[in-house]
């Protein structure tokens, strides 16, 4: 028994910035100072302020270590854990206090959150089983196997108001019950973790962090629609994830939580994964289905649903990641109790990843009808520089931007939807007044004709169409009546796109006309960008009242486009401006601006 | 496994364990002295013995920490017990056997062992 656990994010954004070697130095540091028997070092999931990497904390006292470097283990072993004396120079500057280090619950990263889905995540060790199982792992799957009938199991679900969490925000009670309705010889369970939006990695998390909850969850999923067999279907581009839940099937089976006559109960589950090649369209469910029968990801039409006829002619259910992970704590803690958080039509807590132009990059976790606010100035800490917020950017390609005059909106699924943007999977992306947001809209587009799977006309050429449009316009060559048909176009595509993937396409750039129609103005009018982004509406010039002549611009310009001599006024060359913005940078007299 | 006792006796064995994880504002905390001056009269294993206890008993309100020289370097290894809403009780010249009947009788029985405190030290 240890008497302090250390523990280390692992992550992949700690992974990327060294927890690895962080973990590999400190166990020899512990095992030098003859500690090994009294510290135990446990590699863990996100703790959500990715920003902040690689992150240490040390039980009994909690201390959190942030952005911990190879050279200070060896610190912190001899003065912390060896003496007792927290190493007051790494700490988290937000939990120090004059009156002593506080807790990192307290802080107001943490305060406001309400962790379930990810509950564990920072908590256990992914990798070990018994630490699941000791934060009452299993629970709710030998509970639900020893004292509910499957309806029951619907029913609960059905009374919690849990939503999907993968952007539709379908009811996942109901979701089960039309599965459990189709009778078949052969049902099958399976989870989304095709998470492909930009920005987003909620579910990423929660495979690193927490695995046995999906397996759980899908164990439980699959008792209430009688399905034997499930499949998770991730992307290859998670390998953490992937081995991580590698490890956990294995254990589980070991346990005999998968596999056959689970709890003597007679219920027989177990869980394959299935990895995909990182196609945006697998996340759509028929095409997620096509994909793991061995076929191309590609969508068709619905009816039939999933639930009648899904993967491999079967009755099939489908959720997402984060939504499995809210179901053990739905089953242990009731109904009524997850139902008693959120908004009337939103029950629960929803995980965002926060991300762009805010302070503590990372994921966050809130209760639904939480507000825009809250999140980005109070939990998020603001955005950096002093700068001005300009629109916070939900659902990725598919989602839309939601402006200032919005900024006190409750989020939750129908919030979300009447301003013109969606909840999505949680990505979560800040803009400020340097955001040019017909770039913006751009950006998406460029991601969703990439990721356009072909089959169907409206969305293969009508968001390349689109995305021309765009190019013209940030290029200054659009007119006003390319807006119009921009728009004309925009909804054409929703209404006749084969999925979810066609029909969400245009959402960025319909919710940025209706918001920032100024903007696009600018650049089809006054040929300029508000924001300073759009290259080719962009000159730089050097204020002659200003300039001293010291040639650093000179010299630091690429492409030889400054003329001046010592202490004589530089002019820059607009034929042979690249636009680099390295001479605005190097001014020291602040002579250089842009337009 | 292939009954709910067994999957208990898991849950319970490691609940002691990752209680050492748990923060919360209610918890007793047994405070030991780790400075060189703790550690030279053997303050390691006192600490050690708190820890196990507390973790096999699956104690989740009670934190065993450690903490610097508090400067009664001659009376070490020296632990202090702190409940809340209680004052402060510190005990001095501890080992792992004086640790047991603390544990027994003030952290589980809520009885200050009289005879280990500081004040039975004090010339009177």
């Amino acid at each position: 028994m240890y008497r302090s656990h250390v523990l280390v994010c692992g992550g992949t954004g700690c992974t990327s910035s060294g927890s690895k070697k962080i973990i590999d130095t400190l166990q020899a540091e512990i095992d030098k100072n003859g500690l090994t028997k009294e510290v135990g070092v446990v590699q863990t999931g996100c703790f959500g302020l990715c920003a902040l990497g690689p992150i240490m904390i040390v039980y009994p006292e909690a201390t959190f270590y942030s952005m911990v470097q190879v050279e200070d283990i060896a610190e912190i072993v001899s003065e912390h854990l060896l003496k007792g004396r927290p190493v007051a120079r790494l700490v988290y500057d937000e939990t120090v206090t004059e009156e002593g280090i506080k807790s990192l619950n307290d802080t107001d990263f943490y305060k406001k959150q309400k962790r379930i889905a990810l509950r564990n995540c920072g908590v256990i060790n992914p990798e070990n089983i018994d630490e699941y199982i000791g934060t009452h792992g299993y629970e709710a799957l030998g509970k639900v196997l020893t004292e509910y009938t499957p309806d029951q199991v619907i029913q609960t679900i059905l009374d919690s108001g849990l939503r999907g969490r993968g952007g539709g925000g379908f009811p996942t009670g109901l979701k089960w019950k039309l599965a459990k309705g189709n009778d078949a010889d052969q049902k099958y369970v399976c989870c989304n973790a095709d998470e492909g939006d930009p920005g987003a990695f909620m579910d990423r998390s929660v495979l690193e962090g927490d695995p046995h909850v999906v397996l759980e969850a899908m164990a439980i999923a699959g008792y209430a629609i009688g399905a034997t067999q499930g499949y998770i279907y991730v992307r290859a581009e998670y390998p953490i994830a992937i081995d991580r839940l590698k490890v956990a099937i294995e254990q589980a089976r070991e346990y005999g939580l998968l596999g056959k006559d689970i709890f003597g109960s007679g219920f027989d589950f177990d869980i394959d994964l299935r990895l995909g090649a990182g196609a945006f369209v697998c996340g759509e469910e028929t095409a997620l289905m096509t994909s793991i029968e061995g076929n191309r990801g590609e969508p068709r039409p619905r009816p039939p649903f999933p639930a009648q006829k899904g993967l491999f002619g079967k009755p099939t259910i489908l959720n997402n990641v984060e939504t499995y992970a809210n179901i053990p704590q739905i089953i242990l803690n009731g109904a009524p109790w997850f139902a008693a958080m959120g908004t009337e039509k939103s029950k629960g807590t929803k995980v965002f990843a926060l991300g762009g132009k805010i302070k503590n990059t990372g994921l966050v976790e809130i209760p639904m009808g939480t507000t825009l606010r809250e999140v980005i100035e109070e939990i998020g800490g603001g955005i950096p520089n002093g700068k001005k917020f300009k629109a916070a950017q939900t659902g990725g390609p598919s989602g839309g931007c939601i402006p200032a005059e919005h900024f006190d909106i409750a989020i939750d699924y129908d919030n979300l939807i009447a301003i013109g943007s969606m909840m999505g999977s949680g990505g979560l992306i800040v803009m400020d007044e340097d955001n040019c947001m017909v770039d913006i809209a751009k950006f998406f587009l460029e991601f969703t004709v990439d990721e356009s799977c072909g089959k169907c006309v409206p969305c293969r050429i009508g968001t390349k169409r689109m995305y021309e449009m765009l190019e013209k316009i940030t290029k200054g060559q659009g007119t006003l009546e390319d807006l119009d048909k921009l728009e004309e176009l925009c909804y054409y595509i929703k209404e006749n796109a084969l999925c979810g993937l066609g029909q969400t396409a245009p959402n960025p750039v319909l919710s940025t006309l209706r918001y920032f129609r100024d903007e696009y103005v600018a650049h089809v009018v006054d040929k300029k960008c508000p924001a300073g982004v759009c290259k080719d509406l962009l000159s730089y010039t050097v204020d002659p009242e200003k300039c001293v002549g010291c040639t650093m611009c000179a010299k630091v310009c690429p492409a030889s486009a400054i003329d001046g001599k010592v202490k004589e006024k530089h002019v820059i060359n607009q034929e042979k401006c690249v636009k680099c913005g390295a001479c605005m940078t190097k001014c020291r007299f602040g002579a250089i601006s842009k337009k | 496994m292939k009954t709910l006792e067994e999957l208990k006796a898991i849950r319970e064995r490691m609940q002691g364990q990752i209680g050492v994880r748990s923060e919360s504002a209610t918890q007793t905390r047994v405070v030991v002295g780790m400075a060189t001056c703790g550690i030279a009269s053997g303050a390691r294993p006192v600490l050690t013995a708190f820890s196990d206890m507390v973790q096999t008993k699956n104690l989740a309100n009670i934190s065993v920490e450690q903490t610097g020289c508090i400067g009664l370097c001659q009376y070490e290894p020296i632990v202090e017990i702190m409940e809340p809403g209680k004052d402060k009780v510190t005990y001095v010249k501890m080992t792992p056997e004086k640790a047991l009947e603390v544990f027994e009788q003030h952290l589980i029985r809520g009885q200050v062992v009289g005879k280990y405190t500081i004040s039975s030290e004090m010339p009177k």
